[in-house]
């Protein structure tokens, strides 16, 4: 699903955050993307969603050639991704319905189907009774589980998620890794970023940890 | 089939949406259009204008007259004699003559100043020719070439074509067509940047928006169109406003011309923006606005790319 041979990314501001990464993530495996702030593992997962773009080396997703893929065909590449991101990145102004729907809407699915497919996604993270609510009068763990909805709504091919669990007490980070693995367990491939060693240590799944931009751990595929 | 059916469906989600967002916004929106329907009133209330004055001017014009105005020493028989040439030619429909007597008498009776004028020993005003061309004669061409070759007969001090005052004014009417349309274009570009602004301001405001639909796949299609829509709606919509505020103008001068033109002998009846004109306006408005959003939209959607 993910294959990474010798990636490295500088930004603009000549900082070297990921250096001669190598790895490969198999379709339906679930992995976690750990290590100290700082250590890249958003610019990783940014390098995954085209939000940003390799600097050397060679990344392939979902059997695409991340290089190939044109500016225009951007749109229709994420659509194949479910991305849960670090500050959530909820629209305020709008529902937690509309919220969710987003991805759906975007890809100009039937009026109909959207509302089924949103109410299922709402169902799994316990918030169907917010669907009218706005994500402002939510909490932080509330916001975060809307957050994912949007993610899975779309019954993407692969996930990833950005510290899913930061603002979480560990019930509720509990909670929200049974969704993750539920999904994985339903054949999605499942990629997340956290610092939780709390996680690690309760999921029992394969660990990736940076250091300074260098892969320093791959413990490898465990069942 | 299907696919058409979702992509008028994808376009009416979008116009809804669009329409919703202008609601939310009322003064911004009717300040644009405000602005737009003055911008676009401007340039087609002076074009009726024009056009209503075009109008006047030809029905002025009529069958062309030549005024022949003779030498003072020529005789009334002369005259006569002359008239009756002139009457044969085939391109000649009628001919008066007017005697220096009875110009004299005429000018007596009709400018009130009679007594003064008994004062006068000799009579001043020539004897005078009233020429009318047939009606296949009267264009402008031929009738200049019949007051030229009358001036150059001996009898003749004056020739003078009656429509040279209508051509001079019909020649300032075009003149003043040219300057409607030149300052339509700038008006025109002006509704461009006006809209472009709109949805300059709109695009900013809806940052968040716009960069979290592209996280979740949104294509550019996708995101500029209710920005397209908000620039078609208020175009179309200032159009409207503009074709009001003509309308109500005229008929707000409507009494005052009528009461002119009667003054004048003239049954002239004003008209306003027809079918054409008014479809022409309207067309006006909504591709401005759509130019206009799709110029703005297009310059700062690439500005926006997610982080
Ligand atoms: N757009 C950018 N321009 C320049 N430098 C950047 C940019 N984004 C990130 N960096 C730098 O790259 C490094 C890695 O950042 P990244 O966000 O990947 O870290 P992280 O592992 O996700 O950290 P955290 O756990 O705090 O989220 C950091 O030092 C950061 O300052
Ligand atoms: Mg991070």
């Amino acid at each position: 699903m993910i294959q990474f041979s010798q990636v490295s990314k500088r930004y603009a501001t000549g900082y070297d955050a990921l250096k001669n990464i190598n790895f490969t993530l198999e379709n339906g495996e679930m992995a976690f993307l750990t290590g100290h702030s700082g250590a890249g593992k958003s610019t990783l997962l940014k390098l995954i969603a085209l939000i940003e773009r390799p600097s050397r080396g060679q990344a392939v997703v979902n059997h695409k050639n991340l290089a190939r893929v044109t500016r225009r065909q951007v749109p229709i590449f994420r659509r194949t991704l479910g991305i849960v991101f670090q500050d959530y990145k909820l629209l305020h102004d709008r529902t937690v319905f509309d919220n969710v729907a987003l991805p759906l809407v975007v890809a100009g699915m039937e009026h109909r189907e959207i509302g089924k497919r949103v109410r299922a996604a709402l169902e799994k993270v316990s918030l169907l009774n917010k669907e009218r609510a706005h994500p402002i009068t939510l909490s932080g763990g509330e916001q975060q589980r809307v957050s994912i909805a949007r993610a899975v709504v779309g019954k993407p091919s692969l996930l990833l998620a950005d510290e899913p669990t930061g603002n979480l007490d560990t019930q509720l980070a509990e909670e929200i890794l049974d969704i993750f693995l539920d999904f994985h367990h339903h054949g999605t491939t499942v990629l997340i970023a956290t610092h939780d060693t709390h996680l690690l240590a309760r999921a029992r799944k394969r660990v990736l940890q940076l250091d300074h931009g260098e892969l320093a751990r791959d413990n490898g595929a465990r069942a | 089939m299907k696919r058409i059916v979702t992509y008028f469906a994808r376009h009416a989600q979008a116009l809804v949406g669009t329409v919703g967002g202008l609601a939310r916004t009322p003064l911004t929106s009717l300040m644009t259009i405000a602005v737009i329907g003055i911008a676009l009133a401007l340039p087609a209330a002076m074009w009726v204008g024009i056009d209503n004055a075009m109008k006047l001017s030809n029905g002025w014009e009529g069958p062309g007259r030549i005024s022949l105005f003779l030498k003072r020493d020529l005789s009334d028989n002369a005259a006569q004699k002359l008239a009756e040439k002139i009457r044969r030619r085939n391109d000649i429909a009628k001919v008066d003559f007017i005697s220096r007597e009875q110009a004299f008498e005429e000018f007596k009776r009709n400018s009130g100043l009679g007594e003064t004028l008994e004062n006068f020993e000799r009579n001043p005003l020539p004897a005078v020719l009233v020429v009318h061309p047939t009606s296949e004669a009267s264009q402008a061409q031929t009738l200049e070439r019949l007051v030229r070759e009358l001036r150059q007969r001996d009898e003749v001090d004056i020739a003078q074509l009656d429509l040279e005052w209508v051509k001079r004014l019909q020649a300032w009417l075009g003149l003043a067509q040219r300057t409607v349309v030149i300052l339509g274009g700038l008006l025109a570009i002006a509704v461009l940047l006006i809209v472009g602004n709109t949805i300059r301001l709109a695009v900013m405001n809806r940052r968040d928006e716009i960069e979290v639909s592209k996280l979740v796949g949104a294509t550019n299609a996708f995101i500029r169109r209710p920005f397209l829509y908000t620039g078609l709606i208020q175009g179309t919509a200032g159009a409207v406003l503009a074709w009001i505020l003509v309308q109500s103008s005229l008929w707000l001068l409507s009494g005052p011309v009528r009461e002119l033109t009667q003054l004048y002998g003239s049954g002239f009846r004003g008209v306003g923006l027809d079918m054409s004109s008014s479809v022409i306006l309207l067309l006006a408005g909504a591709g401005l606005g759509w130019a206009g959003a799709r110029l703005a939209v297009g310059r700062h959607l690439h500005a926006i790319e997610p982080k």
